[in-house]
């Protein structure tokens, strides 16, 4: 999948977004959400990884701190991007902190991101065209001939077939799924990378569910994208991706190729996940997920594991322990835990 | 927006073969679109179309004054400020066919007047309204933006405007400077525009601010510049322009006040041609004299009712939840 020589496209090393609480113009906040705790991962080029994790886990900040969105507060997010010839800003090791204002151009045109809601994340006052064409204007990319030719090119990859019928309607004129695939466009449209996909399938409806998915593996394998894919749902993440990373209160507590998360499950949040997967078979009985209590809050959250206040299995190691480091049980599946 | 035409048949087909020509006529034809599907809206209010009547029957008035002056009227006896009505005794003398409005004290016909002064009103009005908005909506959008120090900033400095009293300080103002029809336009401009009406939009900003296509716009590449002037700034127009309408009012109101107690370096307004009255002593007869005062009453409150309320008829267009649905 990476020529051998690059290195991985992306490296993440304890990566910590802290949002502070409450504070002003005199007064220095004292209490911080720990959305993103000491996370680290590579990811190859052309590679797919799968974020999962309940609502409120830091994987959106984790996809904004990745496209840049956000700026981190500790660690770095290091890309080593394939195609150094085409853009001499990003030649060799680009760290997301360090790029100025010149380089950060060159830097959108490899990393994009989809967004999440199909009917918020586009201006309802601008038509398919503007919003498609939007990095192309801002980048100065082409003339208006070029970009609309690379626009239909682009919706015709899609799916928005005839091109010359969406050019022009506004958002309100299309459905949820052929939102997502207007904004599936603007994030193809100038041939990036890396692409962050932030649960682009969860608002629509499950019939273009599936079609929304399809396209999106298929392009990213045809342009050679590699792509993070955030999700709550584990069936999803195994069907789109080559890995995948469970995150618990900012924190990657297991992270493994996509059938020895499943089939191998170490971390006991990964296995409460797995067993809140529905299965199709009414007959097969499933042992209730054993996880205790409701998602906490991660404002300065105590030092020991994320997972101590409802970990079944929890010890008095645990409690008295600082969160345990990831740990490489088999080859490629690290873990959390250390009870594992 | 939907009154039953279909959505695919409604979308504009482009030949892609020519570009920028092209582009520009589609946009063209989709302004012009939307203009027709909330001119379909506004119709729908009776107050809204009749107050626009009414603007549209001011403006005619508006024009009509140099046309008359140019044919029938002789400036020195129709000359709204030096006329002088020769074929009177007395003045003020009541409305016949020659002077339909009847003379002023000083022998001045009032309908031209009244004619020459609503260009003026106009002017003021519209003058006022474009630089408060024109300021209100960069403030506004900025001051949401950017969040933090320059929020604080302008929103105290919106703070103190509009905790100084609008007219008194317009009373002071006129008192240290020569105000003319223009500089009253601009100081009312500005301080409703770095005042209410940025509070206003500003909040309005916020909501924009805070949507995924600001973030999606800025991870296309999108610099502030950008981000502010194409897509928050449009999406605060359809309050702007509605604001644009109270506006007017309120300067047209400021202007009569102003006039009224004599402050402003002005020929003539509809406030002046009440101030005449007053100072002739004729404003506490004014029941025998009502044609010194109730034409230029009747077009104050008549001219500022109808911009405000074809800006509670935009209101509908502009905000969808305010619209009746039962027709």
């Amino acid at each position: 999948m990476s020529s051998p020589d690059s290195g991985p496209l992306l490296a993440v090393d304890g990566l910590n977004k802290r949002f502070p609480i409450g504070g002003g113009l005199f007064r220095k906040p004292t209490d911080f959400i720990h959305a993103v705790d000491d996370v680290s991962f590579r990811m190859s080029a052309g590679e797919s990884l799968g974020l999962v994790g309940e609502s409120g886990c830091g994987k959106t900040t984790v996809g904004k701190l990745l496209v840049k969105l956000l700026e981190p507060t500790d660690g770095s997010i290091t890309y080593r991007f394939a195609t150094p010839a085409m853009d001499p800003h990003l030649a060799g090791p680009v760290e997301t902190s360090n790029i100025r204002s010149r380089q950060l151009g060159a830097f959108r045109r490899q990393v994009q991101m989809i967004f999440q809601d199909p009917y918020e994340s586009m201006n309802p006052r601008r038509t398919v065209y503007d919003t498609i064409a939007e990095p192309l204007v801002v980048q100065g990319i082409g003339h208006v001939q070029e970009r609309l030719d690379r626009v239909s090119e682009i919706l015709d990859l899609v799916g928005l077939t005839p091109a010359g019928t969406f050019l022009f309607r506004r958002p309100h004129e299309l459905s949820g799924g052929q939102r997502q695939r207007v904004a599936i466009a603007r994030a193809l449209v100038i041939g990036p990378s890396f692409v962050v996909a932030d649960e682009p399938t969860s608002m629509l409806d499950v019939s273009s569910r599936t079609a929304i998915m399809l396209l999106m593996q298929e392009l990213a394998e045809r342009l050679g994208i590699a792509y993070l894919y955030i999700t709550h749902d584990l069936a999803v993440a195994r069907y789109m991706c080559h890995r995948i990373a469970v995150m618990y209160l900012g924190k990657i507590v297991e992270l493994a190729d996509t059938e020895e998360l499943l089939r191998n499950p170490l971390h006991p949040y990964t296995r409460a996940l797995l067993s809140a997967v529905p299965s199709p078979d009414p007959t097969r009985r499933r042992e209730p997920p054993d996880i205790l209590g409701d998602l906490s809050l991660p404002v300065n959250p105590p030092q020991r594991c994320r997972f101590y206040d409802r970990c079944p299995l929890a010890t008095d190691l645990c409690r008295r322990e600082p969160h345990p480091p990831p740990e490489e049980k088999a080859p490629g599946h690290w873990v959390a835990c250390h009870l594992a | 927006m939907g009154e039953g035409t279909s959505l695919f048949e409604d979308a504009p087909e482009i030949d892609l073969s020519r570009g920028r020509l092209d582009l520009a006529l589609v946009r063209l034809r989709m302004a012009w679109r939307t203009l027709r599907d909330g001119w379909a809206v506004f119709v729908e209010s009776r107050i809204g179309v009749l107050s626009l009547a009414i603007i549209a029957i001011f403006a005619l008035m508006a024009f009509s004054h140099p046309i008359l002056m140019a044919t029938v009227w002789t400036p020195d006896v129709y000359d709204p400020v030096t006329g002088y009505a020769f074929d009177r005794f007395e003045h003020p003398s009541p409305p016949d066919w020659r002077h339909p409005l009847g003379t002023d004290s000083l022998g001045r016909d009032i309908l031209s007047q009244l004619l020459f002064s609503t260009k003026s009103e106009f002017i003021l009005g519209i003058t006022a309204a474009l630089v408060t908005v024109g300021i209100a909506t960069t403030v506004g959008a900025v001051a949401a933006y950017y969040g933090g120090l320059v929020d604080s900033l302008l929103m105290r400095l919106a703070d103190l405007i509009i905790a100084l009293p609008g007219i008194s300080l317009l009373i002071v103002l006129s008192a240290l400077f020569n105000l003319n029809l223009f500089y009253l336009a601009l100081i009312i401009g500005v301080l409703g525009g770095f005042g209410g009406t940025a509070i206003i939009l500003k909040s309005q900003a916020l909501s924009i601010r805070v949507k995924p296509y600001i973030e999606a716009a800025r991870a296309a590449g999108g610099g502030h510049f950008h981000v502010i002037f194409v897509h928050i700034i449009p999406n605060l127009l359809p309050l702007s322009l509605l604001y644009m309408m109270f506006t007017v009012t309120g300067a047209i109101f400021a202007e009569a006040v102003l006039s009224f107690l004599g402050l402003l370096d002005i020929r003539m307004s509809w406030g002046i041609m009440i101030h005449t009255a007053n100072t002739g002593g004729y404003l506490l007869a004014g029941a025998n004299y009502w044609w010194l005062i109730v034409p230029a009453g009747a077009s104050i409150t008549l001219l500022c009712s109808a911009f405000y309320l074809v800006g509670r008829a935009l209101d509908e267009v502009v905000n969808p939840r305010l619209r009746r649905h039962d027709r």
